[in-house]
């Protein structure tokens, strides 16, 4: 089917890691559903079985990829991602709800997320449009046509609503970014963030505050020769302060009150102790239940299947999402840091393999699944371990479910036959 | 720069993350898990607390079963509350109180509603609680006393409190724990081990099978009995002297150093702090400030131990060879300090050891004393020299008895004077009183019973102590079987012993002889003071007396102390005499003298200082 060649020139480094991840997301999968099995009846099998199943698909899928010739890809590329649209349109009139969003199709045995497929295709689609060799993302025609790509599947998730998923989408702009969009949109981004949850934390009044220090001090370490505009700094200021005064609007009237209930959880903006009470007992449960549980682990953690609240099915949703509270608890700070580490270096990894691309379509595809997956992993950790608010996505190779593990697997290992690839073209 | 950006993103996040994490599972991290874990919990297995016997195996404290009616209130469903009520036997109002009561505790843990039923109750309700869902019936075990004395040695049990939660990890809430006396010293031996199963639960708080396949689960270890060194009908039958009258009684056997009987007037039975009037009785009995029931006065009360004290006078002067046997001092019905005359009342005379004792003269003793002082070049170290000599006694200092409470008495030393008088304003006549036990010595009623005990060894004494048995191992601490001499050698006991065997021939206590039992003893009468409106006013004098019978081979010492008494040979000499026939004849021959005892109270005495009105005291009533 396919030669010693490509066996050869395979990054199997990155394979290691990735089965690494897979292999230690299905032991924690197995100690996480054990339980539940032993308290529930499930048709035909159980969730690690089903699991296992999925971990076979995915590894059927590489040879399948390994298979195809190498142009595929790119060549439908644009095919793909209009497929994805469809599909996403089509959760409109003929999706299933599951959990209170619209975001799959019944196919009997299996439920199927197009998302997933998506964030796949849109990489793809990304890739392609910004390898073009007429696309100058200096110039704001082209801006907008690769920022647009981004923005029609997301526009199509939020209503599901899947915010977690939109988010997901969002990372692709590191794409866009790698190759050439404007450091200053990232800058203005972060900018807005900054402003939005220290206002929300803090106030307007400590906020202009905290931009008066700052410009203070700018201006007291400012190289004698450096001639200051004075005029865009005074309309920075000014719109600064404008944001941080609409700030209030917005979190009252464009969120909702579940987002808001997140966002003064995480920030700790509730005074109220009963309104607290009740929201750590509400969306707050799952972080708290978390916490405690990984904390219980201590350094060296209870032990494979030793994890009491992991037994108890304390933390709800304890083999997907919330699956490295498991890792805490059984395995402890010398398991979590293991995997924060693999992670680390899986990531490293990939950007080093990226970055040794000679053809740009194969490096911008790797910037965006690198996008992705880190996304996931940043925002799934960071939810558990209760440094961000929550928002429901999995852990990449980790956390138990089909369409994640297949779509995640199916890109990474795109990513590693074109790479693979990468010397026998020229 | 482009390059970087990204790699520099998943550096920060991975340093983030790994100082998160080590801030939760190393530095929150808390080792007790399994404690607070909520996925676990324990439940315990309460053994039987130990059963307590007398020294000849008579069951003095065993077990009862009790009924508590629990609510867990979430639980409940509507119910026939007037049935149910009848069934409990209380009132519509006081259930529906008890309810509410129960919510605002917890609506998910179990409250007592109703606590210790009666056994016929239990029966008959019993059969319908399958009707009353959320309420079910717990037993529990309570202390069932077989004897209505021994109030204060026994002790109580309650529920632990706040701070025994917090110093000791072996408690949890609601358990039962030893108060006071026994129970309290011997709270393990008797307590056991509780049992304990971990089950693992799941967030609904459902059992979902043992945790560590029961690895770390452990059986109950059941208390052990105890078997004490009190003779139950000896202690009764010292209770029954007591009533009416305030003090204490301490029986020791010599040879063993092992508390016969321990009495406190007045007392209480132990039931009273048992069942369902528990709290009520125990507030009566702790704030009864005028007779103070739960003060054990015979470890605790501190009198001047009088003249008994004078037979250790006599002992040390022998011990440092002041004086002999022979040695004479004339009493002018009293003596002279300076120019203040002392009085005695002996009868006047010359006196010497023997007359001395058993007459009990205080002239002979005030001489011996100030002879003793004026062997050393300084008053400083003829004090050191009498205190080690007192302390060799038992006195002065805590005894180590095996009970939770006690009291050092006193014996005076330099420093106490030097505080007092100021360096060197002191000498042996400014505290002469020491010499016939008034001044500033102090003894408690055990004190004196094992001081007793120690001139009836001939010069050595054990500790005394509770503990006889403990389960079936024989064997006591080893403090307990460990001779402590005094500091008087063997041969001066002998003189001292027959003078006190004279008190009961010739002397003070003539009129309680007990027939064909030959005692040694002497009585003491103590004068005492209280305070009225901050003003000292004297009462009547204290009774005392120590004896130990029979003279030769002793089997038992006894101290008797009894409050306003008057003259030592009067309550005091007739209750160690009763005492000591009681113990040896297991019979009282005397029964007149034992019915005046029955019947007489100081009720009267007691009553005076509180009248508000002037009261004579020391008057000739008897």
């Amino acid at each position: 089917m396919f030669g010693s060649s490509i066996l050869r020139r395979l990054d199997w480094l990155t394979i290691f890691l990735y089965l690494a991840l897979v292999f230690f997301g299905w032991i924690n999968i197995y100690s996480t559903t054990l339980s539940n099995t032993a308290a529930t009846f499930y048709d035909f099998s159980t969730l690690y079985g089903k699991q296992l199943f999925f971990i076979g698909v995915s590894l059927s899928l590489v040879f399948i990829i390994f298979s195809i010739e190498n142009n595929f890809f790119e060549r439908f590329a644009s095919l793909f991602y209009i497929i994805s649209l469809v599909l996403l349109m089509g959760l409109f009139l003929f999706g299933k709800t599951i959990a209170g969003a619209t975001s799959w199709y019944d196919l009997g045995f299996f439920n199927f997320q197009p998302s997933e497929l998506g964030k796949l295709t849109t990489a793809l689609a990304l890739a392609k449009y910004l390898s073009d060799i007429q696309t100058d993302l200096k110039r704001r025609k082209y801006q907008w046509y690769a920022i647009l790509i981004l923005l029609i599947p997301i526009i199509l998730i939020l209503p599901q609503p899947d915010p977690g998923s939109a988010l997901v989408y969002f990372s692709l702009f590191f794409v866009l970014f790698r190759e050439g969009l404007p450091l200053q949109y990232l800058g203005f981004a972060l900018l807005l963030i900054l402003l939005f949850v220290t206002t929300l934390k803090f106030g307007v009044i400590w906020v202009c505050i905290g931009l008066g220090i700052l410009t203070s001090i700018f201006f007291l370490f400012k190289k004698e020769e450096f001639k200051v505009p004075t005029f865009p700094l005074l309309l920075f200021l000014v719109a600064c302060v404008i944001i941080s005064l609409s700030v209030d609007f917005v979190y009252n009237n464009v969120f909702e009150q579940r987002h808001r209930d997140r966002f003064s959880l995480w920030l700790g903006l509730e005074k109220d102790p009963i309104r607290l009470e009740q929201i750590k007992k509400t969306i707050g449960y799952n972080t708290y239940q978390a916490e405690r549980a990984i904390e219980s682990g201590g350094l060296s953690g209870k032990g494979f299947l030793e994890g009491t609240r992991t037994k108890g099915d304390f933390v709800p949703e304890q083999h997907t999402d919330y699956i490295f509270s498991s890792v805490g608890e059984e395995w402890g700070f010398i398991g979590t840091a293991l995997i924060i580490i693999l992670f680390t270096f899986f990531f490293l990894r990939l950007i080093h393999i990226a970055e040794r691309q000679k053809r740009d379509f194969s490096r911008m595809f790797g910037y965006g699944v690198i996008s992705i997956l880190l996304m996931h992993y940043f925002v799934n950790i960071g939810m558990v371990i209760g440094l961000l608010p929550t928002i429901g996505i999995p852990l990449p190779f980790f956390s138990y479910g089909g369409s994640g593990l297949i779509f995640f697997s199916a890109m990474l290992f795109i990513f590693l036959k074109l790479d693979a690839a990468r010397l026998s073209e020229l | 720069m482009r390059k970087l950006l990204l790699s520099s993103f998943i550096i920060i996040i991975g340093i983030t993350f790994l100082g998160r994490l080590s801030y939760l599972q190393l530095f929150s991290f808390s080792p007790n898990q399994i404690l607070e874990d909520p996925a676990i919990k324990a439940v315990y297995e309460y053994p039987e607390r130990g059963y307590i016997y007398d020294r000849n195996g008579k069951l003095m404290v065993g077990n009862q079963p009790a009924y508590d009616v629990m609510v867990i209130p979430r639980e409940t469903h509507s119910l026939d509350t007037l049935e149910f009520c009848s069934l409990l036997k209380i009132t519509k109002e006081e259930f529906l109180e008890k309810m509410y009561k129960a919510r605002v505790y917890s609506p998910r843990l179990p409250s007592v509603l109703v606590p210790q039923l009666s056994k016929e109750d239990y029966a008959s309700l019993q059969e319908k609680m399958r009707k009353y869902t959320g309420f079910y019936i717990q037993k529990r075990s309570l202390r069932d006393y077989k004897t209505n004395s021994a109030a204060n040695v026994l002790g109580y049990i309650s529920e632990v409190n706040e701070t025994d939660l917090r110093t000791n990890p072996y408690y949890r809430a609601g358990e039962l724990k030893g108060r006071t006396g026994i129970e309290k010293q011997y709270e393990e031996v008797l307590r056991g081990r509780k049992g304990v199963k971990y089950l693992q639960k799941d967030r609904f708080n459902r059992d979902i099978g043992p945790y560590k396949n029961k690895k770390l689960d452990t059986l109950p270890e059941l208390g052990k009995e105890l078997y004490i060194t009190i003779d139950k009908d000896l202690q009764e039958y010292g209770e029954r002297l007591m009533r009416g009258k305030r003090g204490g009684i301490v029986a020791i056997e010599p040879a063993t150093g092992e508390i016969l009987a321990m009495i406190s007037g007045p007392t209480y039975n132990p039931a009273l702090l048992v069942g369902r009037e528990r709290s009520k009785n125990y507030t009566k009995l702790h704030y009864d400030s005028i007779s103070r029931p739960t003060w054990d006065r015979s470890i605790l009360a501190e009198p001047s131990p009088g003249s008994p004290f004078k037979t250790l006078n006599a002992l040390v002067a022998l011990q440092e060879g002041v004086i002999d046997t022979n040695t004479k001092f004339t009493c002018y019905n009293g003596f002279y300090v300076g120019n203040q005359k002392k009085g005695c009342h002996c009868g006047g005379g010359v006196r010497d050891m023997n007359s001395g004792i058993f007459r009990s003269c205080n002239a002979y003793f005030a001489g011996t004393f100030r002879k003793f002082y004026g062997k050393y070049p300084t008053t400083d170290e003829g004090m050191d020299a009498w205190e080690k000599h007192m302390k060799s006694f038992g006195l002065g200092d805590y005894l180590g008895v095996d009970l939770p409470t006690g009291r050092p008495g006193r014996i005076p030393d330099k420093q106490f004077y030097d505080k007092w008088y100021g360096d060197n304003r002191w000498a042996s006549s400014t505290i002469i009183s020491n010499s016939i036990g008034q001044g500033e010595v102090a003894a408690t009623p055990i004190q004196l019973a094992n001081m007793t005990a120690a001139i009836a060894n001939r010069g050595y004494f054990y500790i005394p102590h509770i503990i006889k048995k403990i389960g079936n191992k024989e064997g006591i601490p080893p403090q307990f079987t460990e001779r402590k001499y005094t500091t008087i050698d063997q041969q001066h006991f002998a003189p001292v012993i027959q003078a006190m065997a004279n008190v009961y021939k010739y002397g003070t206590a003539r009129w309680i002889q007990i027939p064909e039992i030959e005692i040694a003893g002497k009585t003491g009468t103590v004068e005492n003071f209280t305070r009225i409106d901050g003003e000292r006013v004297q009462l009547t004098d204290h009774s005392l007396f120590t004896a130990f019978a029979p003279v030769e081979q002793p089997k038992i010492a006894v101290a008797v102390y009894i409050e306003n008494g008057y003259y030592g040979a009067r309550y005091a000499g007739h209750i160690a005499s009763l005492m000591i026939e009681q113990y040896i004849k297991r019979k009282i021959t005397r029964k007149d003298l034992e019915k005046k005892m029955l019947e007489k109270t100081l009720e009267h005495e007691y009553a005076k200082p509180l009248s508000g009105e002037p009261f004579k005291i020391n008057e000739y009533v008897w």
